[in-house]
């Protein structure tokens, strides 16, 4: 069995899995729930100055029949008393003494984070959280994502939170940021022991077409949110790469955006996290997947022989390099395999329409055929294909050259026009433009499709 | 044991004949719609009689437009409710469905097209309207989907229409002959009454055209004239003891039916003779009026059925038992029915021959006929020039529904011989357009 524990910057924890500071860690009595059915750790909803929150306060972004692929909150920190969470805190660390139980934090002045630092402390909590990510309402008042976008700021509230802190101190980075690595190196310089990200992005989740207003909706009228849920983790993944792989910043990280799964999850660690937090997967589905999140990562580590996290961590980070590193003569072409293809013919209008005309179709079958010199092996078709391994990009160079950009600008090799071997212009045929209303019509709107748009002939096949 | 009690009551009735394909709910249409590929030049489009671009509709559906859903539907197909319910969607759309081929549950259009029009038709939502007039008049024979659609579609060129009807409601078989648990009269109503409100044509019914004086008549009002008559009565077998009481064709056994549901008895025996998609419906329907034996007698083999295998497969599930190889002789009984004496058959390079010494009766109470409908020849033959062919199908255009009096018009079951609501509705549009071409020369 691998040995799923972690030592976080110093905090211990039984698995990666943390719950992110949020409503599931509202109360002692949602962070013992947690712990009894398997998490490893939580991050308390952040403490701080007293707030009141609005009522209506989520709102979704579906896809098709998907629930929530995306969340965006307008909710502010902890509404409940801070005496009530401190005392929770003492008393979950008193049943669970060996999760980690880390306090969030969001206040204002030099004493105020003194204080708060030292009563978390007292309470037990394991660590600390810096809270400069919320993106709405505590930003408007100077606090959360206000501070995250201001390195120096940053740098300042975590030196008073340093002076006092015996506990690791993680500082969490907002993504509403051009460079994510500025204010993680800020944090750094500050003396921090760990950074996590990402916290919750500006969004506006969608606006209601009957009162025009955006979602949620407080008396007819709304704000920008935070997003959050699957839909960010491709957002969250690369901020979490650039920081494993900022040369000075050189901090734990606990990876946070997106985490559903033990997928989402190896991934961040891949990416270099070291923990993992999750909010909207347990807000949507409640505790219970972690039993899915464990036995997933689990079930990996047997296979893929790693005995340990920190085995896994950053496994990733050397693979990802900048486009200009990458090799230009690696050359992919699509390839259906016929057997399995149903005919449904989404590759050859993706490709028609959507990108180098690779595709055609043949008379008297559904199945659609590739024109070698056309693909470019940009991965399109594949990836609309609804059926599984059906059309499988092949390697088509025979895997003996390796050229990148960087060595060709080095050896003052780059194209100065369109003819080059790998530029747009050569050996890609492109019909004509009139053709897309002459002979080549037929592949806009097929067959009964344009009839049925009012026309009365079906236009014919060239 | 009988499968089904007799039903006694509307609601037993309703239980006993529950809708095979029920009208979804807002969830269930935006989950089976998130299923569907929208696939290019779709096969499923392609299997439509009527050409109703399903990938279109479907995703309508699925953002939530859903009365631009029922205009997609209702563009291509004016019986665009009944047949998302009465569709063989089997051998159509749903069987041209791409997902077949991965051996996934096909998407469930006939139910998703049932969904977007119901809403309308509930709403009463306008959506069409007639042309502008154009002071040229057609007369419709027949308010069957031939019928109903071709006024439908000249209404909308701008034509004043009349239709004649021989029955007390429109719709034709799909109101008096499809199989109720496949639509309810309700259903079927709703809709004519939609198209009617819509589209405003004047329907005539009780007013079966029948005499060369009221042909006469109509020639001399209207502009053109559209036959969408149907086929006609249930073939007689010539058998001897036919006429004995409870032998019934099966066409008038179901339209007693689908008038008076629970109010029909049937017998607690029942031989339903013939193998195609009318005896299937004929058997099961027996069945779920609460007959305790159901017997299907076919002359050829089970293979040689001409009904479809869900079909069939939909008999059988409710208790109906196959015979096969087997041909009636003889009605026995004295004054009622009592059996059907058979003759055991072979098939032999695709032809039947009896078996001499083989003959059996077979007791029951009650005969149903489903041995095809016959032509209406006799009130065609009324119309001067028009022509039929061998098999008194009426000889018209495919693409204008001219027939060889050029006054007339035909689509439909008269047209084509007997083949399904949407066929006769696609036909009937695009004749509506062959008359309108005609009298915009
Ligand atoms: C038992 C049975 C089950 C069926 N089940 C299905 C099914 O499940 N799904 C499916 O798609 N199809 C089914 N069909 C076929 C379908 O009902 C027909 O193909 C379709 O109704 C044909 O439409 P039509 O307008 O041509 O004829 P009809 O529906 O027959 O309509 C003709 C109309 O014309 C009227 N009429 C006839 N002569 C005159 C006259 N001289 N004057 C005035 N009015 C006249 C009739 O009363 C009738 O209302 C079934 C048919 C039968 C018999
Ligand atoms: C309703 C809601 C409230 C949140 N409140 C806080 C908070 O008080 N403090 C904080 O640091 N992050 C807060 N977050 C951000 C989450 O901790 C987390 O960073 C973010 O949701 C991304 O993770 P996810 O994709 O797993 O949801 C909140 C998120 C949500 C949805
Ligand atoms: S997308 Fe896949 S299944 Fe569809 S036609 Fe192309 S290869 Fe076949
Ligand atoms: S890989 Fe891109 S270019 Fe090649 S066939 Fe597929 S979609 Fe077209
Ligand atoms: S074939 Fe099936 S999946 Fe494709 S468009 Fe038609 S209904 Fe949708």
């Amino acid at each position: 069995m691998p040995d799923l524990s972690i030592n976080f910057a110093g905090i211990k924890s039984p698995n990666p899995f943390w719950l992110a500071s949020a409503p599931p860690t509202n109360s002692g009595y949602q962070v013992m729930k947690a712990f009894d059915a398997g998490w490893g750790g939580a991050v308390w909803k952040t403490l701080g100055v007293p707030v009141v929150n609005v009522s209506s306060r989520y709102g979704g972004v579906n896809y098709r029949d998907k629930r929530l692929v995306g969340f965006n909150n307008i909710e502010l920190i902890s509404d409940r008393p801070l005496s009530h969470n401190l005392r929770e805190i003492e008393e979950v660390k008193k049943r669970f003494p060996n999760h980690a139980v880390i306090a969030s934090l969001m206040v204002q002045s030099r004493q105020e984070w003194h204080d708060i630092v030292r009563q978390s402390q007292d309470a037990g909590a394991d660590g600390f959280e810096l809270n400069f990510g919320c993106p709405h309402g505590m930003c408007e008042r100077g606090m959360g994502s206000a501070v995250g976008q201001e390195p120096k700021v940053l740098q300042m509230i975590v030196e008073w939170v340093m002076e006092v802190a015996q506990k690791p101190v993680i500082v969490k980075l907002t993504p509403n940021i051009t460079d994510i690595t500025e204010p993680a190196m800020a944090a750094r310089r500050a003396g921090a022991d760990a950074i996590s990200l990402i916290n919750t992005i500006q969004s506006i989740v969608g606006v209601d077409l009957d009162q025009y207003a955006p979602y949620p909706i407080v008396d007819g009228k709304g704000t920008n949110g935070g997003y959050c849920g699957p839909a960010v983790k491709p957002i969250a993944l690369n901020m979490v790469k650039n920081c494993a792989q900022h040369p000075d910043i050189k901090l734990p990280i606990s990876g946070i955006g997106g985490i559903e799964n033990w997928r989402d999850a190896v991934e961040h660690i891949l990416l270099g996290a070291s923990s993992v937090q999750v909010c909207t997967a347990v807000m949507h589905f409640g505790f219970g997947i972690i039993r899915e999140m464990t036995s997933g990562l689990e079930q990996y580590m047997v296979e893929k022989g790693f005995h340990t996290i920190d085995q896994m961590v950053g496994k990733a980070l050397p693979n990802v390099l900048h486009w200009e590193d990458l090799n230009m003569k690696y050359k992919v072409t699509a390839n259906i395999n016929e057997d399995k293809c149903i005919g449904c013919q989404l590759c050859y209008t993706a490709c028609e329409d959507g990108a180098h005309q690779a595709i055609k179709l043949n008379a008297g079958t559904r199945v659609p055929e590739i024109i070698e010199e056309n693909c470019v092996g940009c991965n399109l078709c594949s990836l609309v294909c609804p059926v599984e391994q059906c059309i499988t990009m092949e390697r088509t160079d025979d895997g003996t050259q390796h050229v990148t950009w960087k060595e060709r600008t080095e050896a003052g090799d780059i194209p100065t026009e369109f003819e080059d071997e790998q530029a747009g212009g050569r050996h890609h045929w492109v019909p004509e433009p009139s053709a897309a209303l002459g002979k080549e019509r037929h592949k806009t709107l097929p067959g009964k499709a344009r009839v049925i748009n009012g026309e009365t002939k079906v236009p014919t096949e060239a | 044991m009988a499968e089904f009690s007799t039903p006694t009551t509307e609601q037993q009735f309703a239980e006993n004949f529950a809708q095979l394909k029920p009208v979804m709910n807002r969830t269930e249409a935006l989950y089976e719609s998130s299923r569907c590929l929208f696939c290019f030049d779709a096969p499923c489009i392609k299997a439509c009689p009527s050409g109703i671009d399903i990938p279109q509709f479907i995703r309508q559906i699925n953002s939530g437009n859903d009365t631009g859903a029922a205009r997609t539907i209702y563009e291509a197909n004016y019986f665009g409710n009944a047949c998302g319910k009465v569709c063989p969607t089997e051998v159509l759309c749903e069987g041209a469905c791409v997902y077949n081929l991965q051996e996934v549950k096909p998407i469930e259009i006939g139910r998703l097209q049932s969904f977007a029009t119901t809403k309308v038709i509930k709403s009463g939502e306008k959506l069409f309207g007639p042309g502008t007039d154009n002071g040229k008049k057609v007369a419709v024979i027949g308010a069957g989907p031939a019928g109903i659609s071709a006024a439908c579609e000249l209404r909308s060129l701008g034509y004043g229409v009349d239709v004649f009807e021989a029955k007390a409601q429109p719709s034709g078989l799909t109101v008096y002959g499809v199989a109720p648990y496949k639509i309810t009269n309700e259903e079927t109503l709703a809709e004519m009454a939609y198209l009617q409100a819509q589209f405003g044509y004047n329907v005539h019914f009780n007013s079966a055209i029948s005499s060369r004086e009221e042909l006469e008549k109509l020639e001399d009002k209207y502009d053109a004239i559209f036959l969408g008559i149907g086929l006609g009565k249930t073939n007689e077998l010539g058998l001897p003891g036919e006429d004995k009481i409870n032998c019934t064709g099966a066409v008038e056994f179901i339209a007693e039916l689908r008038q008076h549901q629970h109010k029909v008895a049937v017998g607690r025996r029942v031989i339903v003779l013939g193998g195609g998609n009318t005896a299937m419906d004929a058997a099961s329907e027996s069945s779920r009026l609460g007959a305790e034996n159901v017997i299907l007698a076919y002359r050829r083999a089970k293979e040689e059925m001409g009904a479809y295998e869900f079909e069939y497969d939909l008999a059988k599930g409710v208790g109906v038992k196959g015979m096969f190889n087997v041909a009636p002789v003889e009605i026995t009984g004295n004054g009622y029915v009592s059996g059907v004496k058979f003759i055991r058959t072979e098939t032999k390079d695709g032809k039947v021959s009896e078996i001499a010494g083989s003959e059996f009766v077979e007791p029951c109470d009650m005969v149903i006929k489903a041995t095809g409908q016959a032509k209406q020849t006799e009130f065609l033959s009324l119309i001067p020039g028009l022509k039929l062919d061998g098999k008194g199908r009426i000889i018209a255009n495919a693409h204008t529904g001219q027939t060889s009096n050029p006054k007339y018009f035909a689509s439909g079951d008269a047209w084509n011989g007997g083949a399904e609501v949407v066929n006769a509705a696609a036909e009937a549009k695009l004749t509506a357009r062959g008359i309108h071409a005609y009298l915009s020369k």
